[in-house]
């Protein structure tokens, strides 16, 4: 919202340094975004009047004597076609910096400062500028379109800046208006909330006029009163079309609209007055000089100002003569009734329309415009009717026609325009706020805002104004509006002095989660957090079946792109993803994990909640890495939470045939490791090993408990073996392991360290060394005991692995 | 300490038993000296004072040869050689093992300024680091945490936080669809409505999650992370929401961190306010982190709407109750000065490593 603070001070006297108000502002809740200065890049321009102006010959510049005030009489040399003895123009002075022109001297190109130089031999001691070396256009100053001088007025005084006097110093306050103020979209309402921070009276502008023009019959008939709660038609005769006075120009250009005729500036200017968009319609297009609201037939078509066909449905509110649209209420005008230079006769339209239909047509349609957007924030009905009688004021004012009493008008809740009386109890603000505001400070803080509050012991009686859409009928409204302009610095803060004692912190499956990153990044696998989103390329990369569980993913109707449009139901084409990123710029090596949700859908499109199921992903890549120290990872979760994995082989379509396993707990798969395939890698150009790995989160933290029993330390001393087994090439490490753990009781570790091949052991054949360690009951071990336990071992493995000791 | 030349008294032994007594001794003044490892010091040791085959116990079978008078006096001179004897082994080891210990310790320098074994030890995502310090924060308030979904149904994301289909305030949030009803959620808030309607006050939760929007460019990603939070009970005002703000700030941006309240609006608090803390970089006096204001925006509060309560089946004449929300990302970025929010998910080891518990 563009607030230029001269417009301001039409409504409010303004005391006080742009900066200071734009503190005040802040504080009371409107943050101004920027602060324009409309002439900021301007320095060192003053008004200078031409006392001689020479002709160099066979040129057409000429050597000018200037008299600068107390700068001086300057020579500067002139090359304009409209430079005059007598006249007074803008002088750049040494020093000064304007903006540089092409040489069209019509597109500025940055900005340049004057120096002082010679011309044709002849020394120049500044320049004579136009409109445009000072940034202004016709509209922002009569004269300044002009390709030549800027020709400044009779009156002004040769030495001084020209800033005031062209309007260079305005300043602009670019306001952010929040939500729930719509009634600060414009002029008025900025104004109101600067009257009250300044605590300055308020002044409405005039709105007064005399109804001496044509009377005719013309009727309004709403029939849709839901979209449609306010709608006013005034016909105004004898209508002159012109160019608006340069003050209106001057004023919406600063707000960013550029003029076209002074009735349709008329609608532009209450619009960035009162908030109140407004329509002009050319009485000599409304057939059977009626207005009818109603929703549009289906396939109905309206052509819009912009020369736009639309074709319609009854979602569609539109504004109808006596037989077709002749407007897309609060959106857009019909070309078919729109004010040409030929207008003689306009009926203004000034409504209140649902703002969630003009949202919704807006959107359906792809068209937007100024009216459309500020209905979808919410206009009141209050700005309604004072948006009318302003523009037939300014029809007035700008002589541009003569207001009729032909006039009709509909409002389904008359009342909308009143004051609402409403009571709250000063206990519920105190108790809202924490402190006893002091009565006084409620009464000035509402009074600055029109509530006409009074006190009557625990009551507080008020007078909501109409505008004021957003006061709910609860004390809560009421105690932000005095806390904003009383201040929060007032309050006094404590710490949950009232609050009742609760038990806080992480839940144990919190915990336990938090424990399993922990006991990751232990293992030097830093942590990643990616988009819950991926692309269906993703799936693709990974090689998944047509009828993968994986391509079952949830869409977004509305992505930002395809690539990122489904929900994951896998965390590893982000893995892998990230994993070619890195190696693309240059990291060689790295480990990864991510611990997220994945989304899992019953049915789709979604009819339910979707599943989130927690996962874990991780990669490890590198020169370093293989697949065992991947599964480093893992085997740190199994220590850290004190279980046992054990891995069968098994295939994904991603990973190598030979490097992958599923990780099981209590022979239930909680998830799988793999080296990433050749095919895959090959794809994605990688050429570093990358090994992946993922976990159901979810599964593996359920069946972990993380209690923690404590054992006593054995009274008799530990014994160790160490045996070294020849097995066939294919018996897993694992096979023989459980086949030597379960069979003693007493065995109460048994690690492989070793794995040796030879031409000795023979082809097709490996041996691996075990470390046995075994922790006696009730006596201490002899060697025989140990002997027949290992004897008994090594039968059993002969018999039913096929195993011999080395 | 007396020498062993003092305290040896054989001189006097007779005279076959002297020289043999001299003799030992003799070789063990001659070759003692020439020992340079304690091994070999050891093995000649051996060959002297070893009690069964020693030289010293061979010396004993003398003792028959002499006359019996004359017995103790030779016992004694053979117990003096030996005491000498293990002295002067015992004293030459010592030197020796002090010499050899040099040699080792010398052997064994090294240049300590050299790189250490690396031990692969990651870290936690820069948000996680944030979550964990703010949880531990709020916890010890007493908060709970609590997650929510990620995929939420537009009554929870808006309706019931006050902000109904037609709302402008649902401008705010460009959402992302996937169902006319399913939504991912724009804001952690959608998780206050699931714990008010299972839980009733005294209530204080924590609420760190994904949050999505439909936004995607410099400074802005189309996900990031909120950390919400909620507290309803009897008699909560504004001043115990800027009370804990306050220790918040302080614990999470340092000591002396001031808090500021200023007007805003969310649909679901009124008052609503945006909280600034002051810069802790210049101490409030502006610098390039705060723009020169002095301020930093961290986060937006609020006293819970009373018609979010209704929804949620609590009476607002009783309770009443503040909500806080920031950016997690947002913090961490002015915690660790990162100036790229995409950084955040990317996983670059050269960012990864940067980062420890």
């Amino acid at each position: 919202m563009l607030a230029p603070l001269s417009w301001l001070k039409d409504y409010v006297e303004i005391d006080v340094s742009p900066e200071e108000l734009e503190r005040k502002l802040f504080s009371a809740g409107f943050e101004v975004e920027e602060l324009i200065e409309t002439g900021r890049d301007i320095r060192g321009v003053v008004v200078g009047r031409v006392l001689s102006a020479d002709p160099i010959p066979d040129t057409h510049i000429s050597v000018c004597k200037v008299d600068c005030g107390e700068k001086g009489v300057l020579q500067i040399c002139c090359g304009a076609d409209n430079v005059r003895p007598g006249g007074k123009y803008p002088v750049a002075l040494e020093g000064a910096q304007v903006y540089a022109t092409a040489r069209d001297h019509v597109t500025v190109e940055g900005l340049m400062t004057i120096k002082k130089g010679k011309l044709r031999g002849e020394l120049s001691e500044g320049m004579l500028c136009s409109g445009v070396e000072l940034g202004l256009s016709e509209e922002l100053y009569p004269g300044a379109g002009y390709v030549g001088l800027l020709v400044l007025p009779e009156d002004a005084v040769p030495g001084e800046d020209v800033k005031p006097l062209l309007g260079l110093d305005e300043a602009i306050f670019d306001i952010a208006v929040t939500a729930n103020r719509p009634d600060c979209q414009g002029m008025i309402g900025v104004a109101r909330e600067v009257a009250a921070v300044l605590n300055k009276p308020f002044r409405l502008p005039a709105l007064d006029y005399t109804e001496n023009g044509e009377e005719i019959d013309f009727s309004v008939e709403v029939e849709a009163p839901d979209l449609c709660p306010r709608y006013l038609g005034h016909y105004v005769s004898d209508v002159k079309i012109a160019p608006s006075p340069a003050w209106m120009q001057r004023r919406l250009k600063l707000v960013g609209i550029n003029a076209i005729s002074n009735v349709v500036d008329i609608t532009n200017y209450v619009l960035k007055e009162f908030g109140q968009p407004m329509h002009a319609f050319d009485l000599a297009d409304l057939r059977e000089r009626k207005i009818v609201v109603r929703r549009a037939k289906p396939g109905e078509e309206i052509v819009t100002l912009d020369e736009k066909t639309f074709a319609l449905n009854p979602e569609n509110l539109v504004i109808c003569d006596g037989v077709r649209p002749v407007a897309l209420a609060g959106i857009m005008g019909g070309l078919n009734s729109e004010i040409k230079e030929s207008t003689c006769g306009v009926v203004f339209e000034a409504a209140k329309f649902a703002r969630d239909n003009v949202r919704h047509t807006a959107r359906a349609l792809g068209q937007n415009s100024d009216s459309s957007a500020r209905f979808e924030k919410g206009v009141d009905e209050w700005s309604t009717e004072m948006g009318m009688k302003r523009a037939l004021h300014l029809i007035e004012e700008l002589g541009c026609g003569r207001v009729s009493k032909t006039a009709a008008r509909f409002a389904a809740d008359p009342s909308r325009v009143e004051p609402r009386p409403l009571k709250v109890s000063l206990g519920r603000i105190d108790g809202i706020l924490g402190v006893d505001v002091p009565r006084e400070e409620i009464l000035k803080s509402l009074s600055a805002l029109s509530f006409a509050p009074e006190i009557d012991g625990d009551t507080l009686s008020l007078l909501v104004p109409a505008y004021r859409e957003d006061i709910d009928d609860h004390a809560q409204d009421i105690a932000e509006e005095v806390v904003r302009s009383w201040g929060y610095e007032h309050l006094v803060p404590r710490f949950l002095d009232s609050a009742q004692v609760t038990p806080g912190g992480l839940n144990a499956g919190q915990k336990k989660l938090l424990k399993l990153k922990n006991t990751l990044a232990k293992a030097g696998f830093y942590e990643s957090i990616f988009y819950s989103f991926f692309s269906p390329k993703d799936l693709d990369m990974m090689h998944f079946a047509p009828d993968a569980p994986e391509r079952k993913a949830i869409r977004i109707k509305n992505p930002i792109s395809e690539d990122l449009s489904l929900m994951r139901t896998t965390l590893l084409p982000s893995m892998l993803n990230a994993v070619v990123r890195n190696l693309r710029r240059g990291n060689t090596e790295g480990r990864f994990f991510e611990s997220a949700n994945i989304f899992l859908a019953d049915k789709l499109p979604l009819e339910s909640y979707p599943e989130e199921h927690a996962m874990l992903s991780a990669a490890a890549f590198g020169d370093g890495e293989t697949f065992f120290t991947m599964k480093s990872a893992p085997e740190a979760v199994a220590k850290a939470f004190g279980v046992r994995f054990t891995y069968e082989k098994t295939e994904k379509p991603f990973l190598h045939p030979g490097m992958t396993a599923k990780i099981l707990l209590d022979g239930e798969e909680v998830g799988f490791l793999g080296k990433l395939s050749y095919e895959v890698a090959g794809e994605l150009a990688v050429e570093k090993p990358v090994f992946l790995l993922e976990m159901d989160a979810a599964k593996l933290l359920g069946k972990l408990t993380d209690e923690l029993v404590y054992r006593p330390v054995p009274r008799y001393p530990t014994e160790k073996r160490d045996l070294a087994l020849v097995t066939p090439e294919e018996t897993t490490a694992e096979a023989v392991r459980s086949a030597i753990a379960s069979s003693s009781k007493y065995l109460t570790r048994v690690e492989l360290f070793d794995v040796y091949r030879s031409a000795a052991i023979g082809e097709g054949k490996k041996s691996m060394a075990f470390n046995l360690v075994f922790t006696p009951d009730d006596h201490e071990f002899t060697a025989e005991e140990i002997d027949k336990i290992v004897e008994k071992i090594l039968r059993k493995l002969s018999h039913t692995l096929g195993i011999e000791l080395r | 300490m007396a020498t062993p030349e003092e305290k040896l008294s054989f001189a006097a032994a007779p005279g076959s038993v002297r020289e043999r007594l001299l003799a030992i001794r003799e070789e063990v003044e001659k070759k003692i000296g020439t020992y340079e490892s304690s091994k070999s010091l050891y093995e000649f040791r051996k060959v002297i004072l070893d009690n069964r085959k020693g030289r010293i116990a061979e010396l004993m079978q003398i003792i028959r040869e002499v006359p019996k008078e004359d017995r103790p006096a030779v016992g004694k001179f053979i117990n003096e050689l030996k005491e000498w004897a293990t002295v002067r082994f015992q004293e030459t080891d010592e030197r020796i093992r002090k010499q050899e210990l040099l040699k080792k310790n010398a052997a064994e320098d090294i240049d300590v300024t050299l790189p250490a074994e690396e031990t692969k030890f990651a870290a936690l995502h820069p948000d996680t680091l944030v979550i964990n310090e703010l949880i531990d924060v709020f916890a010890g308030m007493g908060f709970e945490i609590y997650e929510g979904r990620e995929i939420e149904n537009d009554y929870y994301n808006f309706t019931a936080l006050n902000t109904p289909k037609d709302h402008p305030a649902r401008d705010m949030q460009d959402t992302f669809y996937l169902s006319e009803e399913f939504l991912l959620r724009t804001q952690t808030s959608a998780g206050q409505i699931h714990v008010m309607e299972a839980k009733k006050p005294p209530i204080k939760v924590l609420s760190p999650g994904k949050v999505f929007r439909s936004d995607d460019d410099a400074t802005h990603s189309p996900m990031f992370t909120q950390m919400e939070g909620l507290v309803v009970d009897r008699g909560i005002s504004v001043c115990d929401l800027q009370g804990m703000l306050d220790t918040f700030s302080e614990k999470i941006f340092g000591k002396g961190v001031k808090t500021r309240l200023r007007p805003s609006y969310f649909p679901f608090t009124e008052p609503s306010v945006e909280v600034d803390v002051s810069c802790f970089a210049c101490g409030g006096k502006g610098c390039k982190l705060c723009k020169g204001t002095g301020w930093i925006e961290v986060l937006g509060a609020g006293i819970v709407n009373r018609h979010v309560l209704e929804n949620c089946g609590i009476d607002p004449e009783e309770y009443s109750g503040f909500a806080f929300g920031m950016g997690v990302e947002r913090i961490a970025m002015l915690k660790y000065g990162i100036n790229n929010i995409k950084a955040l998910f990317e996983s670059d080891t050269r960012f990864a490593s940067q980062f420890r518990d």
